[in-house]
């Protein structure tokens, strides 16, 4: 498979130099990647730039509403859970008007992987404060600088309870895709930050800003990119024994803190040691995962209902002599 | 001139504060009188509350088919002050009061959950009586009228009970006063104890010691009271019965109804009345299938059924999860009440423009905003109709008794995928909470209907692709579900083109626009005239009334009493509101020179739809917005006072504790 077996031929319209390109890229060479066929696949996005990526990735698209893109995907995949399901959400979309779901996503740990396109604007409505723009900062089309501070997407991911949490960079393609790779086969709720920038309403957290153009070497003139790679300074984010579950929990919210000079991306967390959604229903419905809501027959070949009653209703009959 | 005497034809009322157990003092009664051959109607009111404030269940038993309550009661029955206060004045001076003699002395200023208005008319009824305010003067004044007196001294029986069984505390067995009221009901009423026994074992299943605890005091308080008026006006006898009886209430028949149609996904968000359904589901989420068209083999090595109830963190998810959940196939809804309804707006629209099978079942009770969660109202109508930014087709269903519940129930779902579009449920509080017998109905003629839908095999390619919003073969296209092979599809919010990505195009708006109306004409020519719509009465009434919902019980009942005196009186009862089918009603309502709107809400909604459609206007309006659900007694009143020629053009009901 190759990321252009997951292409449209919806023309895109996004600004030239949209840091969503680098997520569209992606996605589709992980889908290629991890030989996904695009009929098992359903991605579901809110309302934003991010939103219109379902357009152009050749799988199930579903482009929802603003903030819901949440419970649509819990849906499908409660629904169908042999599906593979991807969310997408703008951070507005994701953590301002969706931040109730963001919030009961972790409470379930549903297997699925939630990608917040973070941009710090809402580009689409031309460009005011979205929840992760830094309190004070002004950009481009803001009358005044911030007034509101911003939501730290990392943390309230793990306060949660998201079981796999990760920040990517979107003109970080290489890194980018096995990120989505690790998110979309770990086993339980993936969350996803992706820096992304938009290039025409962001003009303080751009490209450049990321890249560290403006804080260049004395001597070699080299930039000094301030994203920096956790596993490169050798940050282990596995919960390996659910004992380690304070210390772990506790250096990933360390990290999340650093921000300005410094912005680490990579897996801040993992535990294995939840059970999903899925298994606590088997708890309750044992033939939930084999014969899924979707998938059961309801009605014989002429309509018959299958659905057989009998047993509940004699329990709410009152038999005659 | 002796007193009549009634046999089998009982209104009994029992109220206490809410969480005391006056739930199951009247599921017992109910129950033990369904044992006995009898029918049953029982409706239930309660305040927005845990625990304290007052709540009452209003019974009436008889030999047939209850589908109503009346204002009257014949069998008061009290274990504490409040109850009396508020009832007493309602008994029938041919009825009886049971109440505990250790309250005579309790005034009506001690009781602090009694509202000032009530309170201050209670007085002004005593004073006019020449009485005092203690418990002891309205049941003086009771007596004058000829209602029969019947103390039960609860707090001795209970230290006999608590002698017997070994209780160290009375405490512990406080909630025994209940069943001591409904057994000296029962002793009143003359009826078979052994039939009160079965409902307690029924009701207390597996607990031998408190069916035996309550059975005993329960007998103590039925000879008592039996010896205090061996001659009471009232008696219930059993009756032998040869067929079933189904014991429900309207929120149970509604679950039944989408279980026999198939849901296998349903969202909620606890809000009342509507909660009670998605807990019911719950409870059995474990599914039965028969074997219906299959081959044994293929029917023996399949997987068990089960449907999912998700509670989700708020009423947006549980619209948008059901939406979603539908997308891929399985039968779906989610059900909730005014509050909840108001938060789905944009998820509807988005289901209506999708064009997905979405179910939602609304319990309306009393709005706007809070209103009185408790209480019942039938003021979602419009709503309903409208609800959602621009215009999006849906299916608007009302039912209006237990059998409609089952019947819409299945139906809904039928028509969500055949006509792809959201189809609201109209229920109300009157019917969920209500409980009844009913003749088990016969639901042979349900047959579960798709709708189109593409398969994989379609010979779909790059060339000829799957088109989720196909264009050129009629309204509906055949519905692909997510994750089939070959018919990847897109849905978005915007206005779409057939493949589902997003236009602004303006003469694919237009067709698309078309295509989704298409599909409400197509549903006004196929639904049956018999779902549409019941007509009762003689076909060429000069009166007609026209009603939805649960006044449906009510207004039988109102009618087979005016019918029986002779009255020209026709009623259309209507069940689809949405596609409006006008001919029919038209028919109906063209010769009528009386016409009656008859809703439980201000505005009468229904009556403006009929107008907006039809043209033709109502004549007269009896409309009732306090609450409380009609009763028959007050709707033959008011319709008699029509009839005579008496009445204003809007008269409005306010009966009702």
């Amino acid at each position: 498979m190759k990321p252009a077996d997951f292409a449209t031929e919806v023309h895109n319209d996004w600004c030239p130099g949209c840091g969503d390109f680098g997520i569209l890229r992606t996605i589709q060479m992980a889908l290629a990647e991890l030989r996904m066929e695009p009929h098992r696949v359903t991605i579901v996005s809110g309302i934003g730039c991010s939103a219109k990526t379902i357009h152009y990735v050749k799988t199930y698209g579903v482009h929802t509403l603003h903030g819901r893109a949440l419970p649509y995907a819990t849906g499908v995949k409660l629904a169908n859970p042999q599906l593979k399901v991807l969310c997408l959400s703008g951070d507005g979309d994701g953590l301002g008007i969706g931040g109730g779901h963001f919030v009961n996503a972790g409470r379930r740990n549903l297997d699925m992987l939630y990608v917040i396109h973070d941009n710090g604007v809402y580009g689409l409505t031309k460009g005011q404060a979205a929840p992760t723009l830094k309190l004070g900062v002004q950009t481009k089309s803001l009358a005044h600088p911030n007034i509101n501070d911003a939501v730290n997407p990392i943390w309230l991911a793990l306060a949660a309870g998201a079981t796999w949490v990760g920040r990517g960079y979107s003109y970080d393609i290489k890194h980018l895709v096995s990120l989505l790779k690790q998110g979309i086969e770990h086993k339980g709720y993936a969350f996803l930050d992706v820096l992304q920038p938009c290039p025409t309403y962001n003009d303080i957290n751009t490209k450049e800003w990321y890249g560290g153009e403006d804080r260049k070497e004395t001597n070699s003139g080299r930039p000094l990119p301030r994203v920096y790679k956790l596993e490169d300074e050798g940050f282990d984010p596995v919960v390996h024994e659910p004992s380690e579950l304070e210390k772990k929990a506790t250096q990933a919210l360390e990290k999340a803190l650093e921000w300005g000079d410094r912005i680490p991306i990579g897996v801040f967390f993992k535990s294995e040691h939840v059970p999903t959604f899925e298994e606590r229903i088997m708890q309750r419905v044992p033939t939930y995962m084999d014969n899924p809501p979707a998938l059961q027959a309801i009605a014989g070949p002429n309509g018959e209902p299958r659905t057989d009653l009998t047993r509940l209703i004699q329990r709410m009959t009152f038999k005659g002599a | 001139m002796s007193p009549a005497i009634h046999v089998n034809d009982l209104s009994w009322l029992i109220g206490g504060p809410q969480g005391s157990g006056v739930d199951s003092s009247a599921n017992v009664f109910a129950r033990a009188c369904a044992a006995g051959g009898l029918n049953v109607f029982g409706k239930r009111e309660f305040y927005s509350n845990i625990m304290g404030e007052h709540s009452y269940f209003a019974l009436r038993a008889h030999t047939n088919l209850v589908r109503s309550h009346i204002d009257a009661v014949n069998v008061l029955a009290t274990f504490e002050a409040e109850t009396v206060f508020r009832h007493a004045r309602a008994v029938t001076d041919d009825g009886a009061i049971v109440y505990d003699p250790a309250l005579a002395k309790t005034r009506l200023s001690d009781i602090p959950t009694i509202e000032k208005r009530l309170a201050a008319d209670l007085k002004t009824y005593l004073i006019s009586h020449g009485v005092g305010e203690t418990i002891g003067d309205l049941l003086a004044a009771a007596k004058q009228r000829g209602v029969a007196l019947v103390p039960i001294p609860f707090k001795d029986l209970l230290d006999q009970i608590a002698d017997e069984f070994q209780i160290d505390q009375l405490s512990k067995i406080s909630r025994v006063v209940n069943m001591l009221a409904v057994g000296a009901s029962f002793g009143l009423l003359g009826f078979d104890f052994a039939m009160m026994r079965a409902s307690l074992e029924e009701v207390f299943r597996a607990k031998a010691k408190i069916v035996n605890m309550n059975a005993a005091g329960a007998q103590k308080a039925y000879d008592l009271a039996r010896s205090l008026v061996p001659d009471f006006r009232y008696r219930l006898q059993t009756v032998a019965r040869k067929e079933p009886r189904l014991f429900l209430t309207g929120s149970q028949a509604t679950a039944l109804g989408k279980l026999y149609g198939g849901m296998r996904f349903q969202t909620y968000y606890p809000i009342t009345p509507a909660s009670d359904e998605s807990e019911f589901l719950e409870e059995n989420e474990i599914l039965d299938l028969n074997g219906h068209g299959l081959v044994p083999e293929a029917g023996g090595k399949e997987k068990g059924a089960s449907m999912l109830v998700v509670q989700t963190e708020d009423e947006i998810a549980a619209v948008t999860m059901a939406t979603g959940a539908a997308l891929t196939g399985a039968r779906s809804a989610t059900a909730t009440s005014g509050p909840g309804f108001s938060l789905m707006m944009e998820g509807i629209g988005w289901a209506s423009i999708n064009e997905v099978p979405l179910v939602i079942t609304l319990y309306q009770r009393a709005g706007p905003s809070t209103g009185m969660p408790t209480r019942h109202e039938q003021g979602d109508l419009r709503f309903a109709l409208h609800a959602g930014h621009g215009e999006s087709p849906r299916i608007v269903l009302a039912s209006g008794d237990f059998e409609e519940c089952i019947r819409d129930g299945f139906l809904a779902f039928n028509y969500a995928e055949r006509y792809q579009m959201p189809v609201i449920h109209l229920v109300d509080k009157a019917l969920a909470n209500s409980y009844a017998t009913i003749a088990p109905p016969d639901l042979s003629d349900l047959r579960i209907e798709r709708g189109a839908l593409a398969f994989g095999n379609n010979g779909y390619s790059k060339e000829n692709p799957y088109k989720r919003f196909d264009l050129g073969n009629g309204p509906v296209s055949p519905r692909a579900l997510l994750g089939q092979e070959e018919t990847i599809f897109w849905n978005t919010g915007d206005e779409h083109d057939e493949l589902g990505h997003i236009t602004e195009d303006p003469g694919l708006r237009n067709a698309m626009m078309e295509k989704r109306f298409a599909k409400l004409d197509l549903a006004s020519r196929e639904i049956p005239d018999d779902v549409k719509m019941a007509y009762f009465g003689p076909k060429d009434a000069g009166t007609v009334i026209v009603s939805w919902g649960s006044t449906k019980g009510a207004l039988l009942d109102a009618l087979d009493r005016l019918w029986a005196e002779g009255a020209k009186i026709g009623y259309l009862h209507l069940r689809l509101i949405n596609p409006f089918p006008v001919d029919t009603v038209r028919k109906f309502l063209a010769k009528a020179k009386r016409r009656i709107g008859v809703e439980m809400n201000f505005g009468a909604q229904l009556a403006g739809v009929v107008r907006e459609h039809t043209g033709i206007e109502m004549t007269h309006f009896i409309l009732k917005y306090n609450g409380r659900p009609m009763s028959n007694t007050e709707l033959y009143d008011a319709l008699r006072s029509v009839l005579g020629g008496k009445a204003e053009k809007r008269t409005v009901l306010t009966r009702g504790a």
